[in-house]
This record gives structure tokens, sequence and C-alpha cells, in this order.
């Protein structure tokens, strides 16, 4: 009796054992694959052109996506120079001087805006920049990725400030300094690496979002003339490229998607070591 | 009641006055009075949440910082009601030393240099230097920290972080030092040390000292008050405390019945 109990309880074991562990392997596989995958298209279709060049007209070889990589940047800036102080200032007023139920409902709200889908944040900005301006612009596609970064870059920066020991707080003031005094000498420098980290995750996230670009910023074959103007971007290049009739549009958004991930995880490990080399560490 | 006798012929520094203090609906203190000398120890003892830290915190203002709580009473340093003082000159004159040890994720230095920093009490590098190196060797630190100023404060052994954060406290140049069960957390060395260092300070300082270590409160103190459940029961040399307390409730305590 005891036998058979202990049969079956190692048996039950085995099988739980081996159907976790292969979906373990599945999720990691589809990562690896996907990784590999696009690293052996798209590292053998890059060429030094797709780093300087312009797309050429179809039909005609060559070329490359310097004006997508260069237009990714500057949308990453506007986005940044919108969401990240919003973000950040909202996320300081949560930690530090928010009521709770106005700061419950602020919170509720931004998790609301970040499960919003991004392609509706997209029409959002289509309808307050676009159609007013009646044409397509740099300054809306980084206005729609600025507020995608907001409510991540709220949330982190507060979680951040929460994880200050209030023991810091008061030491402060038990020196005589002012609350806006402790938070700013003490508490944001004492979580300063965590908020920088989750600002560059941040980043990193809206940097591969196509959506909310298709009809802000839209794309542009040609280096973009000026801020009010439609520019290109590596997300929005790999949707046009990928979707095209041309073989050697292919190979250009395997390697703008190579270039893409390239850039986001260098971004993500430049975090991670922010984020680790934290020399005040206590013991 | 009147627990607040004239102990052996000092100057009043600090003294409170029918003080009630509440958390929301919870009275935390109930009608404290109490004198507090200048250039002597005095002690708080008591159970667990019988109010001692509570009063302490009032003594520089820190109980505001927690939401809902009300005061009420008087409180005099050097007979003016610091309730009715800017708070932050309040905390300048009424250091205070946690519980736990707190240093700033900075360096050694930096930690020092906060206080003078933040009020302006110096006026250039060097004196900040000077100020520095004086706090730290009232806090009997300089010596262990001279040659690694610039490393992070956190690399500090317990004693030493909480010796750091008295250094912290003396260098804004406090008349009256507040410290929250200091040696809690402590080894018996480390402990040893900071009541050496309450020895030294105070010829510079008024020190007032919550202790869940009644030997402590023995070995440091000028005078010892015994609270209980928000009360005052008793306040009087140490000595007395320990070898005759006027109190049923006192003697109880520091007898190890209760508590």
């Amino acid at each position: 009796m005891t036998n058979l109990h202990t049969l079956r309880r190692k048996a039950v074991n085995i099988v739980m054992l081996t159907i976790t562990g292969l979906c373990t392997l599945f999720a990691a596989g589809t990562l690896v694959y996907i990784l590999g995958y696009l690293f052996v298209h798209g590292a053998t279709s890059l060429t030094w052109d797709f780093f300087t060049k312009l797309p050429t007209p179809v039909g005609e070889s060559g070329g490359g996506m310097a004006n997508a990589i260069v237009g990714s940047g500057k949308l990453l800036l506007l986005a940044s120079l919108f969401g990240i102080p919003i973000g950040f200032l909202g996320g300081v007023y949560l930690a530090e001087f928010g009521g709770t139920t106005f700061s419950y409902v602020i919170r509720y709200v931004t998790d609301l805006l970040n499960g919003v889908p991004s392609i509706v944040i997209g029409i959002f900005a289509y309808t307050m920049i676009v159609l007013p301006q009646k044409h397509f612009s740099t300054l809306a596609g980084g206005l729609a990725l600025g507020v995608m970064m907001i409510p991540i870059a709220v949330r982190s920066t507060e979680e951040f400030l929460r994880a200050v020991p209030n023991s810091l707080r008061e030491g402060a003031m038990a020196l005589g300094a002012s609350k806006a005094r402790s938070i700013l000498t003490v508490v944001i420098p004492a979580a300063k690496n965590g908020i920088m980290t989750g600002i560059m995750l941040n980043l990193a996230r809206v940097a591969g979002e196509t959506a909310p670009l298709l009809f802000t910023s839209f794309g542009n074959r040609y280096w973009s003339s000026g801020w009010d103007q439609p520019i290109s971007a590596l997300p929005v290049m790999i949707f046009t490229y990928a979707i095209a009739p041309y073989e050697d549009w292919h190979k250009q958004a395997w390697a703008a998607g190579f270039v893409l991930l390239s850039l986001i995880l260098t971004i993500n490990i430049i975090a991670r070591a922010i984020l680790s080399s934290n020399k005040h560490v206590a013991r | 009641m009147d627990v607040t006798k004239p102990l052996t012929g000092a100057v009043r520094k600090l003294s409170a006055t029918d003080l009630n203090f509440y958390y929301g609906d919870f009275q935390a203190l109930k009608n404290i009075s109490m004198e507090i000398f200048a250039n002597q120890v005095t002690a708080f003892i008591g159970p667990s949440g019988c109010g001692k830290s509570t009063f302490l915190r009032t003594l520089n203002r820190m109980n505001e910082t927690v939401r809902n709580t009300r005061v009420e009473g008087k409180i005099l340093l050097d007979d003016v009601n610091i309730l009715e003082q800017e708070v932050a000159y309040v905390r300048r004159r009424v250091g205070m030393v946690f519980q736990r040890s707190n240093p700033f994720p900075k360096s050694i230095f930096d930690n020092i240099a906060y206080g003078p920093r933040i009020n302006g009490t110096v006026a250039n590098r060097a004196e900040l230097r000077e100020k520095v190196e004086q706090s730290l060797r009232r806090a009997a630190l300089w010596d262990e920290v001279k040659d690694k100023l610039n490393q992070s404060a956190y690399g500090l052994s317990g004693g030493q972080q909480q010796r750091l954060c008295i250094a912290r406290a003396l260098a804004v140049d406090p008349e009256v030092l507040l410290l929250d069960e200091p040696c809690s957390a402590l080894d018996p060395i480390a402990t040893a040390k900071i009541e050496d260092l309450i020895f030294q300070l105070k010829s510079s300082c008024t020190i007032v000292i919550v202790t869940h270590n009644m030997q402590q409160a023995a070995r440091v103190a000028d005078n010892t008050g015994f609270f209980l459940l928000g009360h005052l029961i008793e306040f009087d040399n140490t000595a007395v405390i320990f070898k005759n307390p006027a109190k049923k409730e006192t003697e109880d305590y520091v007898t190890g019945r209760f508590g």
C-alpha cells in the first residue's frame, strides 16, 4: 500500500516535471529561434551601405536606411523630452506627496493608459496634431511615443522612490532639511540608478513601436526636412519593406530588424549595467 | 501628579508642559510634563508602546512627519516654545539619531557634510573639511575613517555607521541630541563605544536617550524617566529610579517583574 503510494507520487512527479520543463523549453526556445532566425537573415543582409545610404527606388538594387536610423533617433529624442519629465515628476508626486485616494485614482488611470493599445495612442496623436496641421509630422510621431512612455515612467519612478527607506527621509529632515530638499538631495539620488534603468527600458520598449507611427510620422523615403515633416523610422520601414513584393526589400527588412533588435538589446544591457553599478550597496 | 522635580541644581534646557499627542484618535502621550537639564544625560525607559519614543520625537517635532497626528501643550527650549518656531530651525538645534543607523547612500564625507551644506553654516570648502573632521573626532570615528572619507558610508560596520550618524547630527552643532534606542542593533563592543561617546558628548551637548536596556540607562543617564501607557509615571535621579523608586509601577518594571 505504502509502496504503491510512493510509486504514484514518483510518477506524478516525473510527469509534472516533464510538462513544466517542456513548457519552459518551448518558451525559451521560441525566443532563441526568433533571435537566431533574425541573426542569420539580418546579419547576412547587412551591409555598410545600410547605415549610410538612403533607400533606392523600386527596381534599383543597393541602398540603405540611414534616414530611418536617424529618424528613429529623432523620434525617441522627442518622445523622451515629452514623456520622461512628465512621467518622472508624476512618479515623484505619487511616491512622495500623493494622498491615498487621489494617488489611487492616478495610479489606476496610469495603469489604464499603459494598457491602451498603441494604435489607439496613434489615433490620438493623429487627431490632436496631424489633422489640425493637415500633414504627417515628426512631432506627431514623437508625441505618440512620448504618451506611451508616460505610464511606465510614472510607475517605475514611483516604485524606485518607494524602495528608498523612510529612514533616509527622516535622517535628512532631522538635520533641518525641508521635505522638498530631502527628496532632491537624498531620496532621488538614492533611487537614481533605478530611475535611469526604468527610463532606458522604457526607451527600448517604445523604440520598437510601429502602430503609433503609421499615421503620425508616416514614413519618408528621403531625409526628413524638418520636425513638422514626415519622417522615417526603423519599425515602420520594416513593416513597409516586409510586405513589399520584392526580394531585395525583404533582405533590407531583415537587416533593419537585426539593427533594431541590436539597438534595443544594447539599451537593455546598458540599463542593467547601470542598475548593478550602485557603489553604495548595504552589506 | 507632580513628576517634575528639580534635580541636582542644573540649568533647565528643555521642558514639556501638559503635552498630549495623538495618532489619529489614539492618544499616545497623556499630559506629560518634564524638565530636561543642560549637559546631563536623560534616559527614557518603559515597555514597548509606552510612548517614550513618541515623546522623544516630539522634542524635535519629527512626529509631525507622520500623517494624521496632533500635538497639544508646550515644549520650551531655553524658554521659547518650539511648537511655534520654524521647524527646520528647531531640528538644527535639537538633533536626532535613530534606532537603526541610516547613513545616506553617499560618501562618508558627504554624509557628514550634508547638514552644514543644506543649512549653509559653512562659508567655504576649507571650513567644511574642518567641520567634517571636527564632527568625526567628536564622534570618535575620525581615526577609523580618515583615510577613506570618499568611500561609501555603507562600507562601514554597524557600530561605525551609528557613530557616523552621530557625527552627522553633531555637524550642525545641535544644543540637544536625541538618541532613539541607538544601540538596539549593535553588539556589546559597539554599544560600549557609543556609551563612552555619550559620556564625552554631554559636556558640549544635552543628551536625551530612549533605551530598552535598563542597564544602559543605569550606566549612562543622570536622570531617568519611566513611561507606561502614555503616562510619565516617575522622573528622578537615575539612582533613585533604580534603587528607591517612589511608584510601585516603576519598581515592578526596573526589578523585571513585567515588561
